[in-house]
């Protein structure tokens, strides 16, 4: 039969499809059916033994009134503790102003500032990013390396480095999942470039309309996500190895450094900004929050990637 | 503008510049990175504290285009200066001092990321230091608090991975607590800058309003910082995670982490919500009573304790008491005592946990005090520099230890209400230190039976002049300490 459908293939394949025996999946994607782990009888006796013996030995639950008296106290005061916390943080809002009260003191000179001058001082139509980028930039300098930090983080935990240990994790990367799934790749064929272009638009035009780098950013990481998924690591390492994500990252973070740099020093000094606004709304404007916009969201894509490369087989 | 105005923003910049250039570089190269990172960051506060004394006054800067209530401000006088110069130099003793621990216990290929997450948590203790803006104190505590789990993480064993969850989940309880106290502050402000919401804060308390909501935030700010900073019962996380990870984090952890934490509390104190509405609200009182059960339970969890590092790290959680009970008191000499003690501690557990690290490798790698017997003959500048330590540690003149003590006991006295337990306990808990060190500088000096491997002078050069330092830091702080409390004085001058 199957001799017969790879000489023919395409009567054969029909012919099968009309009689209605087709295996969708046959050659086309490999994949090992994973079994639920069953347990026989044995086993699962001494497991259980085992199990007891631990939980005696490590609680001594049946002896040690003390242990069991503590774990009762610990959940009872757990859940009283959570209550009054509770308790006590709607107690303080009760007491707070009402939402959307003019008289509000957040409704002070600082907010309507930022609403009533954004456009001139910035540049930047879309006021959140006005803000974020250039009012409060060094929160946003922060913030940005804490997704940095995070990244390294993760690496310490879950990067392998010995040799053996990363072959095995490559090659039982995909073993209970299916390989070159037809579905799946022919949805990422469509999908991916469309986030793509999305992530894209969404980063170039934060400072017009609702976006920015982080969002921008998060997208294109999951528009990587997808193709890896689909495609497999092999394809995705011809254009986004370990010394890519490397370099990017690096470049990005110090491009966002060295012009977050110029900005404060430049203000503090009261020395002459030489970074033009330009016109409102034009997609070449507002300053340094373009090129922000930017390189981070080239750092947040990278990282999403990373994480989920990282989680998944401990290395890229 | 003078130039110097510009240093605290281009110190906290370059660390951060430091770090993310070292992740595309080898563990030799980011080491080195780092040294000169911490030199120049050392000298360019250096700078600050000079320029500050030097005009006697404190100075903002804008970080941007947009001043006060609109944009980010820094703000460094006397107090910020010297505390950062102080983290500076520290943190680079730790580093230089366990450096060859290091290269042992961190695989090699991820040694950048060690120095990746010193340069990031300098950063943020800088900030922290710096900073006049709540929101970006809080920017800065996340960053503070994932750079310390990985420090504690970076050696892989079982028992660090365990300690850094449980450091993080106290810890970002600790920042949860935060975080909602800064919106609260907010909600009542509208201001997130340190002197304007003093300003709006002062101006509603006199006109009777947000008493309810202000007493909670009080109370969650202390807490979250509390608990970041191992108070008495929020200590549990905090024998483990000192105790297993390497040296130089240990050390770090110690005398950095917690220190940036507490510092953040000074701010908050004097700078946003008030002094005098701060001791009114009697939160004073409640840091007062755990602070001095943390001397007393910190001290008798070290006496019990068999292992040298979980003993040292016990006895910073007394430690920690100290400070907290000099916020209790509520005046403005047990506030320079108190800090003073940050200093004191800084220095001193920095020195005990490099040096018991020293003297834990000369016996055949293990920690407990049986082991120990005669260790600081095979290891002789260890054997000297935990001495010093713990000679620093009981309260011995000479040694910073006795100068905190002193200005404790001085502060103490002129508060009437609190003498007496105030007091009572700071002998108590000395005495208790004094049983806990002692034993161990006697076990140390012991002459072992066993012969093994001693370990020359010339061998740990790196070392051995890490410890000389501290050493010489701890006397000078003996020593000169009527300038350093002045210094201190002015600074807290300087805060309102």
């Amino acid at each position: 039969m199957n001799d017969k459908k790879q000489k023919r293939p395409f009567r054969n394949r029909f012919r099968s499809w009309f009689d209605g025996d087709t295996q969708t999946f046959d050659h086309v994607m490999p994949m090992h059916a994973q079994e639920e782990h069953q347990l026989s009888e044995e086993e699962r006796k001494e497991y259980e033994e085992e199990y007891a013996q631990m939980r005696e030995r490590v609680f001594h639950v049946e002896h040690n009134r003390e242990i069991w008296l503590f774990r009762k106290c610990f959940e009872i005061m757990g859940i009283v503790l959570c209550v009054l916390m509770i308790c006590v943080l709607l107690i303080a809002v009760s007491y707070l102003p009402p939402t959307g009260n003019a008289d509000n003191p957040a409704n002070n000179e600082v907010s309507q500032l930022y609403v009533e001058h954004g456009i001139e001082d910035t540049g930047a139509v879309n006021s959140v990013t006005g803000m974020i980028l250039s009012y409060r930039a060094f929160d946003t300098f922060g913030e940005t390396n804490v997704l940095f930090i995070s990244g390294c983080c993760v690496m310490i935990l879950l990067l392998l480095d010995h040799k053996a240990q990363k072959n095995s994790a490559i090659a039982n990367d995909r073993f209970y999942e299916p390989k070159n799934d037809v579905i799946l790749q022919q949805v990422a064929r469509i999908l991916v470039p469309i986030v793509f272009i999305f992530s894209i638009y969404v980063m170039l035009n934060g400072h017009l309309s609702p976006g920015g780098g982080f969002s921008g950013g998060a997208m294109m990481g999951a528009g990587m996500i997808l193709y890896v998924c689909a495609f497999g690591f092999d394809k995705t390492r011809r254009f986004f190895s370990e010394r890519v994500y490397t370099s990017v990252k690096v470049t990005a973070l110090v491009l966002y450094g060295v012009m977050i740099t110029y900005y404060y020093i430049m203000g503090a000094n009261g020395l002459e900004n030489h970074i033009p606004l330009g016109t409102p709304g034009a997609i070449l404007s507002a300053g340094l929050i373009l090129p922000i916009d930017l390189v981070v969201g080239l750092q947040v894509a990278c990282t999403m990637y990373a994480f989920y490369a990282l989680f998944r087989r401990g290395g890229f | 503008m003078d130039i110097i105005c510009n240093f605290p923003c281009i110190s906290i910049v370059m660390c951060i510049l430091g770090g993310i250039v070292s992740s595309a570089l080898k563990g030799r190269a980011a080491k080195y990175l780092n040294a000169v990172l911490l030199v120049c960051v050392t000298v360019m506060s250096a700078c600050v504290f000079g320029y500050t004394m030097m005009t006697g006054d404190s100075f903002t800067y804008v970080m941007g285009r947009f001043p006060a209530p609109w944009g980010n401000e820094l703000r460094a006088g006397v107090l910020e200066g010297g505390m950062a110069l102080f983290f500076c130099t520290i943190m680079m003793l730790c580093l230089f001092g366990g450096q060859e621990k290091l290269r042992e216990e961190v695989e090699p290929q991820k040694l950048n990321l060690y120095y990746i997450l010193c340069d990031l948590l300098l950063s943020s203790l800088l900030s922290l230091v710096y900073t006049n803006d709540m929101f970006t104190a809080y920017v800065f505590i996340e960053i503070n608090t994932i750079s310390a789990c990985g420090l504690i993480m970076i050696s892989q064993t079982g028992r660090t991975i365990e300690a850094a969850t449980r450091y993080m989940i106290m810890s970002l309880l600790g920042s949860g607590m935060i975080l909602l106290s800064i919106c609260m502050l907010y909600d009542m402000t509208g201001h997130l800058l340190m002197e304007n919401i003093h300003e709006t804060l002062t101006a509603s308390v006199t006109a009777g309003h947000f008493h309810v909501p202000l007493m909670i935030t009080i109370g969650m700010i202390c807490v979250g910082i509390a608990i970041k900073s191992a108070l008495f019962p929020f200590h549990t996380w905090l024998p483990d995670a000192y105790g297993y990870s390497t040296v130089s984090s240990a050390a770090i952890l110690s005398s950095l982490v917690s220190k940036g934490y507490i510092f953040l509390l000074i701010k908050v104190i004097y700078r946003v919500i008030g002094f005098d509405v701060i001791y009114a609200s009697r939160v004073t009182d409640i840091l007062f009573v755990f602070g001095l059960a943390g001397m007393i339970m910190g001290s008798l969890s070290a006496i019990k304790e068999n292992d040298i590092f979980r003993m040292t790290a016990f006895s910073s959680v007394a430690q920690i008491g100290y400070i907290y009970m000099g916020f209790g008191l509520g005046t403005q000499a047990a506030m320079v005592a108190s800090i003073f003690h940050i200093l004191s501690h800084a220095v001193t557990k920095a020195l005990l946990f490099l040096s018991a690290s020293g003297l834990a490798d000369v016996s055949g790698g293990s920690r407990h005090f049986i082991d120990l017997t005669g260790s600081a003959y095979r290891n002789k500048m260890a054997g000297v520099a935990f001495g010093a330590g713990a000679l620093s540690m009981v309260g011995i003149p000479l040694f910073s230890g006795f100068i905190s003590k002193l200005l404790f006991a001085e502060a103490a006295v002129r508060n009437s209400g609190k003498m007496l337990p105030a007091l009572i306990v700071l002998a108590v808990s000395t005495i208790l230190n004094a049983i806990y060190f002692m034993k161990t500088v006697i076990r140390i000096y012991t002459p072992a039976q066993s012969e093994q491997a001693s370990v020359p002078v010339k061998k740990q050069k790196l070392f051995a002049a890490a410890t000389v330092c501290l050493i010489a830091l701890n006397v000078f702080l003996g020593l000169c300490s009527d300038w350093v409390v002045d210094l201190i004085g002015t600074g807290l001058g300087m805060f309102v």
